[in-house]
């Protein structure tokens, strides 16, 4: 994945609660067979009319304002229900790097970090505060940096946050986690020679289907 | 060794690694795949040359987009069969266990693995699916992942977890007839919040929990992930043991005697503590009906749609309004005076033999309103499907004037034809009713199969209590 270390750029506001993976990306396109191409998607029934592709105006991140957006500052809960990966590739592929509310739904969260979308947990009074900057100013824009991990702007916001040392490390160098799994590969054969000797049973279940699998 | 719970014993047996700092790295005994989140892990793991380390721990069956009736019709949907034929394909190429639209053991993916016992007590098991928390109900240690972390147990058979903070949900007392588990869990996440259980695995315990059936036990854990909670567990007992038995999947003879002797060295230990613990009384929990566009937004089926001001907090109000706007409902009307469109009887949350029984009762000698446009049952598995007919049910609905499908998640979450057209209301026994869950613009009511049932019957919401269904158990 690309590495996240540091980024600068337009904050889009996304004033809901509980945003769910369904309204992130709708189930119509987690049939298809890539992980791009789904940021034309991305809010898809907020964002379109009824045609589902004319800009609904009165949908915030189509005002011209919010063009070009990489962080999106959102409410709590972000990303709840489904486990869909989809919800972070459309947000990745519209653009957005990072995102930043006071909670996450624990697979999104997960999911985003697997895909260098840096998820930033920050307070109430700091996302509110970040809304009220957002209003003010056009083009707004804030420094999202993961090492010194702090988001600021360049009118004094400066505010630090937490994340588990070994998800940033992994965001900051663009690893993919399934090398790091294999660095321990002697210890999973270990496991499995003294846990799971046995292979499940298959012989009565289906065994046109079972052949077919073979 | 200090008292542990059931999600410390089973998450201890299944570190693989565990460097000070870091996440562990988990082993997963069982990978459930559909067609819907893998193709991207499968054609991930060939770009990068790696193989499907376990095989033989992997099963992989259609759900998501598979059609509820005319299977034996080309489908209509040509990007929903591509996907199918890339899992097909996938599947065979890397000589996982696989059941087809065709297969007499495809359903969903939720229903057919403890159906077919392939997920069991004290195992870990993860689908890319986040309502893989219904396999706790058996003492499993389940949850939803992500199409990454699929590539990664492909590749691996495990997955780099950090440990989860522990909640016990006890529910005491004895449920009143007519309340089931899908008014406990629906109470549970009305008390908790869909974020209620962020960061946590909740354990379900108390008089209530144990006294459900193991499918009850399911509708319970399948909806943990809608209080935000990745797993739910059941600790195993009797009622497990007697569940097990006989799975085409479960060992036999001494081998189960030696997995049932592990099995009740699960169960919590006394003294072990929990992070959180929320307590219900069932005797207090009413029929459940939602109102909103989460499922938090839920109330009993004797109450009336809240006063958006009713709420203290401001986030909740402008939510609550929001969802009133989305669901065009006015604050005061009774839960009871909401006219439907359609019913919805299925999902993985509610579509096993009990809950078909339970709903085939209500319905039994009635017919459905006129008022309706459609009222579906879609059987959870062809078994249960095949099951269900044995026991007359199929007769019963289709006499009341139900149709009765083939096995998928289906309207649930409308990616096959099965969708509620814009503008319209379902009462639905699935577990989400986010907006356009079940189709752009619809507008979903989450309510227990037997609450489902009574609704198709007279065109609205009715307590359930009030008809005489016998005992709910």
């Amino acid at each position: 994945m690309q590495p996240f270390t540091t980024l600068t750029g337009i904050v889009a506001p996304l004033d809901r609660v509980n945003v769910d993976t369904d309204q992130i990306i709708p189930k119509q396109f987690i049939k298809w067979l890539t992980r791009e191409g789904y940021g034309r998607k991305l809010f898809l029934d907020w964002r379109y009319l009824g045609d589902g592709e004319t800009p609904n105006p009165d949908f915030i991140l189509n005002a011209p304002r919010y063009q070009g957006a990489s962080v999106l500052v959102a409410r709590a809960n972000f990303g709840c229900g489904s486990s869909r990966e989809h919800a972070p590739w459309a947000l990745l592929d519209y653009g957005f790097r990072a995102i930043l509310a006071p909670s996450f739904a624990d697979i999104f969260y997960n999911n985003c970090s697997k895909n260098g979308i840096l998820p930033v947990v920050l307070t109430d009074n700091q996302i509110d505060e970040i809304f009220d900057r957002v209003a003010e100013t056009e083009g707004y824009e804030l420094t999202v940096d993961l090492k010194s991990q702090t988001v600021s702007d360049n009118t004094g916001l400066y505010y630090s946050f937490t994340i588990d040392p070994f998800r940033r490390e992994c965001l900051m160098n663009g690893w993919d986690d399934i090398g790091l799994t294999l660095r321990v590969e002697d210890k999973i054969t270990a496991y499995e020679k003294s846990h799971h000797p046995a292979a499940p049973l298959y012989s009565p279940v289906d065994a046109a289907h079972t052949k077919a699998g073979q | 060794m200090s008292a542990r719970t059931l999600y410390e014993k089973v998450w201890d047996a299944h570190v693989v690694s565990q460097e000070p700092g870091k996440p562990a790295v988990i082993y997963i005994d069982r990978h459930l795949v559909h067609e819907a989140t893998s193709p991207q892990a499968f054609s991930g793991l060939k770009v990068a040359g790696r193989k499907v380390r376990r095989p033989d721990l992997t099963f992989s069956v259609m759900d998501h987009s598979v059609p509820t009736k005319n299977r034996h019709l080309p489908m209509v949907d040509e990007i929903g069969a591509a996907q199918m034929a890339a899992l097909a394909k996938n599947c065979t190429e890397a000589g996982i266990l696989f059941f087809d639209m065709k297969s007499p053991n495809q359903g969903i993916v939720h229903v057919i693995g403890p159906e077919l016992g392939i997920t069991q007590p004290g195992l870990t098991v993860v689908c890319g699916d986040s309502h893989t928390s219904t396999h706790g109900a058996l003492g499993a240690l389940a949850f939803g992942i992500g199409t990454s972390e699929v590539e990664h147990v492909l590749a691996t058979q495990c997955l780099v977890q950090f440990k989860s903070k522990t909640m016990l949900v006890r529910v005491d007392g004895k449920r009143g007839p007519g309340v089931t588990s899908k008014d406990i869990i629906l109470a549970i996440i009305g008390k908790i919040g869909i974020a209620g259980g962020n960061g946590h695995v909740i354990e379900f315990g108390g008089e209530a929990i144990r006294a459900l059936s193991v499918e009850g036990r399911m509708t319970v854990c399948n909806m943990s992930i809608e209080g935000g909670a990745r797993a739910g567990m059941v600790a195993p007992d009797e009622t497990t043991v007697a569940y097990m038995e006989g799975r085409p999947f479960v060992p036999r003879g001494k081998e189960f005697d030696a997995a049932v002797n592990y099995w009740k060295t699960l169960p919590t230990d006394n003294g072990a503590t929990y992070d959180k613990t929320v307590t219900l009384n069932a005797a207090e929990i009413a029929p459940q009906v939602t109102w909103g566009t989460n499922p938090g937004m839920v109330g009993d089926v004797t109450g009336i749609i809240p006063e958006p001001d009713s709420f203290a907090d401001s986030v909740d109000r402008q939510a609550v309004t929001r969802a009133l706007e989305y669901m065009a409902l006015k604050p005061g009307t009774r839960i009871t005076d909401i006219p439907l469109d359609r019913i919805f009887i299925g999902s993985c949350t509610n579509s096993r033999l009990e809950d078909l029984r339970l709903a085939a009762r209500v319905v039994a000698g009635k017919h459905v309103s006129k008022s309706l446009k459609e009222a579906l049952v879609v059987p959870g598995s062809m078994q249960v499907k095949a099951q269900a007919e044995k026991e007359g049910l199929d007769k019963i609905f289709l006499d009341a004037g139900f149709e009765w499908r083939d096995a998928g998640c289906s309207m649930c979450l409308a990616m096959n034809p099965d969708v509620l057209p814009e503008g319209e209301r379902s009462a639905s026994t699935s577990n989400r009713n986010f907006e356009g869950r079940q189709g752009k613009g619809s507008r979903t009511h989450l309510v227990s199969p037997m609450m489902a049932a009574a609704a198709a019957i007279e065109g609205h919401f009715v307590d359930i209590r009030k008809w005489d269904v016998g005992q709910t158990e």
